[in-house]
C-alpha cells in the first residue's frame, strides 16, 4: 500500500487527509485509486503529478467532497467527510476549486461570476462585494468587473475563476490543472498569482499538474501512478515555509 | 439579485424556446379564460331568466332539466294567494326549431311578467301582449335571425304566429327568444294546465324559509329554492361549470407539458453549469429554486399574456352579431385569479421532474470529462 504522511517532531495541523482511500467504478471493474494515503497541512502547497489517468483528479474530487471513496476515509480539519449537509458546508466554507477550464457562467459578468459562492453561502451583500473587490484588485481584473465573461481573455477568465474559488475564504484550494488551458506566459503569471494568494490567504493548495516546472515550485511534490502514490518528495522549503 | 439574474440569464439564452413555452401557457390560459367566462356567462344568463325581479323559483322536484318540469296552474293560484307573496309568475320553457335555426327558446309568460316590463320596445305595444289572439313577441335578435317584422306571421315549429311586438332585452337567451302568452305556449307545447317554473317575489325577503317550508308541505312534488340555492344546486349548471373547468384545465395541462419540455431541455443543456454551481456551494434547494424560478417566470408571463389574449377574444366574440347577448364579457376577478394560480401551479408541476433531475446532478460526473 502506498502512503505519504508528513513526518516531523511536532506534527503540523492536518488540513486535509486521505486514509487508505480506494475508488473504483462499475462494480470494481475500473479501479482508479488503490489505497492512497495523503495528507496536507496548513499553509502547504502540494503538487500531484503523474501521467493522465493515474488518479490525480479523482483524488482531488474525493478530497473536496465532490465524490465519495469506495473504501477508506477523507478527513478535513480532522473531521471525517460524510455525504450530505457537512459536504455542502465544506464546499461553501472550506474548499475552493479551480479547474483546467474556467467554467464561468456565460451571460453573467465577471463580477457576478465571482459572487456566486457568496450567493450560495448567503453572505451579506456588502461583505461579499468588498471581498470580491479585494480579490479582483489583487488579481488585476478589477477594471473588468462589468464585462460579460465572453469578452474576457483566457487569462482573465482563469483569474476570475481563481477569485471565485477564494470568495468564501476557503482553507483549502484544490486546483486541477489550473493553467492547463493557457499559453506558457499566461500560465506562469496565473501560477505566480496562485502562489501569492495562497500564501497571503494562508490557504493549503493541492494542485494536480503535468507541468514539472510548476510542481517544483510547490512545497511538496507527490508522484502518482496507477492509482497509487509512488513517490513523495519533500523539498527543503517545506520545513521552513510550508509547515506553520 | 444575482440569483434572479441566473434565472433570467438562462431564459434569455434560448429565447425562442422560452417564447414557445410562454405562448403555450398564454394560449392555454386564454382558452381557459374564454371557455370558463363564456360558460359562466351562459349560466348567469340562464339564471337571470329565473331571477328577474324575483327571489325564489318553484319547480318540480328531482327533474334533471327545467324544460321537463311541470308545475300545475293550481299551484300558481294558491301561491299567489299567500299573504307573504308579492307576485308569482309562471313561466313555461319550450324549445322549437326553424329552417335555419335548430334551437329557438320559447317563453310562455303572463301579461304581468316582469321581463316584458323591463324590455325596451323596438316595435309594437306592451298592451297587445295577451290581447291579440295567438300573437307573439320576439326578442330583437330572434326577429333578426327569423327575419320577422311587426304584423307579419313568423314560422315557429310547424305553426305560424303573428308578430305583435319586438323587444330589446339584455339577456341573450331572452333577446334570442319568443314570448308567447302562457295559454298559447301550454297549448303549443302540449302542456295544458302547467308551467315549468314559478318565479316568486316575497314582500319580505326574511320569509323565504317559511315560504319554502309551506311549498314543501302543500306541494310534495314541488321544491322552492332561493335563486342562489338554485344556481348552486341545479345539475345543468354544475355540468356546464365542470365542463368549462375541465376543458380549461386540459388546455392548461398541455401548456404545462410545454413548460416541462422547456425546463427539461434547460436542465439537460447545462449539466456542467449546474455542476459548477454545486461545486461553489449551491444546495439542492437553491438549484431547485432556480429551476422553479424559471418555470414560475415563464408561467407568470404566459398567464398575464393569456389574460390579455383571452380578454381580447371574449370582446371579439361579443362583437359577433350571432353571439350577441350570449357572451358575457365581464371578466370575474375570481376566475382570473383562479386561472393565474392554475397556470402557476401547472408551471411548478412542469418543473418538478427537471428540478429533481437537476438536484441529482453529481458535480464530479459532469466535470470528469472536460
Amino acid at each position: 500500500m502506498s502512503s505519504f504522511f508528513v513526518e516531523e517532531a511536532e506534527p503540523a495541523r492536518s488540513v486535509v487527509r486521505a486514509v487508505d482511500v480506494w475508488k473504483s467504478y462499475e462494480q470494481g471493474a475500473i479501479r482508479v485509486l488503490n489505497g492512497v494515503n495523503f495528507e496536507a497541512v496548513a499553509g502547504q502547497t502540494v503538487a500531484l503529478c503523474g501521467p493522465s489517468g493515474c488518479g490525480k483528479s479523482t483524488l482531488l474530487h474525493l478530497l473536496g467532497g465532490l465524490d465519495t471513496p469506495t473504501a477508506g476515509s477523507i478527513y478535513v480539519h480532522d473531521v471525517k467527510l460524510e455525504p450530505g449537509r457537512s459536504t455542502l458546508q465544506l464546499l461553501r466554507h472550506q474548499m475552493g476549486f479551480v479547474f483546467q477550464l474556467h467554467h464561468l457562467i456565460p451571460g453573467l459578468t465577471l463580477e457576478e461570476n465571482c459572487m456566486i459562492p457568496a450567493v450560495a453561502a448567503g453572505t451579506a451583500r456588502d461583505a461579499a462585494r468588498a471581498r470580491m473587490l479585494q480579490l479582483t484588485e489583487r488579481t488585476g481584473i478589477v477594471h473588468r468587473l462589468k464585462q460579460p465573461i465572453q469578452k474576457l481573455s483566457g487569462g482573465e477568465r482563469q483569474r476570475t475563476a481563481l477569485c471565485r474559488a477564494l470568495m468564501n475564504r476557503p482553507s483549502i484550494l484544490l486546483a486541477d490543472e489550473p493553467t492547463g488551458s493557457l499559453d506558457e506566459s499566461t500560465s506562469r503569471q496565473i501560477f505566480e498569482l496562485l502562489l501569492e494568494l495562497v500564501e497571503t490567504e494562508q490557504i493549503t493548495l493541492v494542485m494536480a499538474t503535468h507541468d514539472r516546472g510548476l510542481a517544483e515550485r510547490c512545497h511538496r511534490l507527490v508522484e502518482m501512478r496507477d492509482g497509487r502514490v509512488v513517490d513523495a518528495r519533500a523539498p527543503e522549503a517545506e520545513v521552513t515555509q510550508g509547515v506553520q | 439579485m444575482i440569483f434572479l439574474k441566473l434565472i433570467l440569464t438562462n431564459l434569455s439564452r434560448h429565447r425562442v424556446r422560452t417564447g414557445i413555452s410562454i405562448a403555450g401557457i398564454a394560449f392555454s390560459v386564454a382558452a381557459m379564460l374564454t371557455v370558463v367566462t363564456i360558460l359562466q356567462g351562459a349560466v348567469a344568463m340562464f339564471s337571470g331568466l329565473l331571477s328577474d325581479n324575483s327571489q325564489i323559483v318553484v319547480f318540480e322536484k328531482d327533474v334533471s332539466d327545467l324544460f321537463f318540469s311541470s308545475v300545475p296552474n293550481s299551484a300558481v293560484q294558491q301561491i299567489r294567494s299567500w299573504s307573504m307573496v308579492d307576485h308569482a309568475n309562471p313561466v313555461l320553457f319550450g324549445v322549437v326549431s326553424s329552417t335555419d335555426h335548430p334551437i329557438i327558446t320559447c317563453f310562455g309568460v303572463t301579461a304581468q311578467d316582469a321581463r316584458l316590463n323591463s324590455a325596451k320596445w323596438v316595435a309594437g305595444r306592451r298592451a297587445d301582449f295577451g290581447a291579440v289572439k295567438d300573437g307573439v313577441i320576439l326578442g330583437q335578435r330572434a326577429a333578426d335571425f327569423l327575419k320577422a317584422k311587426l304584423g307579419e306571421p313568423v314560422a315557429i315549429g310547424y305553426e305560424k304566429f303573428p308578430v305583435i311586438g319586438i323587444v330589446k332585452l339584455k339577456n341573450g337567451f331572452e333577446d334570442g327568444g319568443v314570448f308567447m302568452p302562457l295559454p298559447l305556449a301550454q297549448q303549443f307545447f302540449h302542456k295544458e294546465g302547467s308551467s315549468s317554473v314559478i318565479t316568486v317575489k316575497l314582500k319580505n325577503r326574511g320569509d323565504a324559509a317559511v315560504f319554502k317550508q309551506m311549498v314543501a308541505q302543500k306541494f310534495p312534488t314541488l321544491i322552492a329554492l332561493r335563486n342562489q340555492e338554485f344556481d348552486h344546486s341545479y345539475s345543468q349548471f354544475k355540468i356546464l361549470k365542470a365542463t368549462a373547468w375541465a376543458v380549461g384545465i386540459c388546455g392548461l395541462l398541455l401548456g404545462g407539458l410545454g413548460v416541462a419540455n422547456t425546463m427539461i431541455m434547460s436542465v439537460f443543456t447545462r449539466i456542467r453549469e449546474l455542476a459548477i454551481l454545486r461545486v461553489n456551494g449551491f444546495s439542492n434547494g437553491q438549484i431547485a429554486g432556480m429551476i422553479f424560478g424559471e418555470s414560475g417566470i415563464v408561467s407568470l408571463i404566459g398567464a398575464v399574456a393569456g389574460l390579455m389574449i383571452g380578454g381580447v377574444v371574449i370582446v371579439g366574440l361579443k362583437m359577433i352579431p350571432a353571439l350577441h347577448g350570449y357572451i358575457d364579457s365581464h371578466l370575474q376577478p375570481w376566475v382570473m385569479i383562479a386561472v393565474v394560480v392554475l397556470a402557476l401551479l401547472t408551471g411548478v408541476a412542469g418543473a418538478l421532474y427537471p428540478a429533481m433531475y437537476a438536484m441529482r446532478v453529481r458535480a464530479v460526473e459532469a466535470l470528469r470529462f472536460e
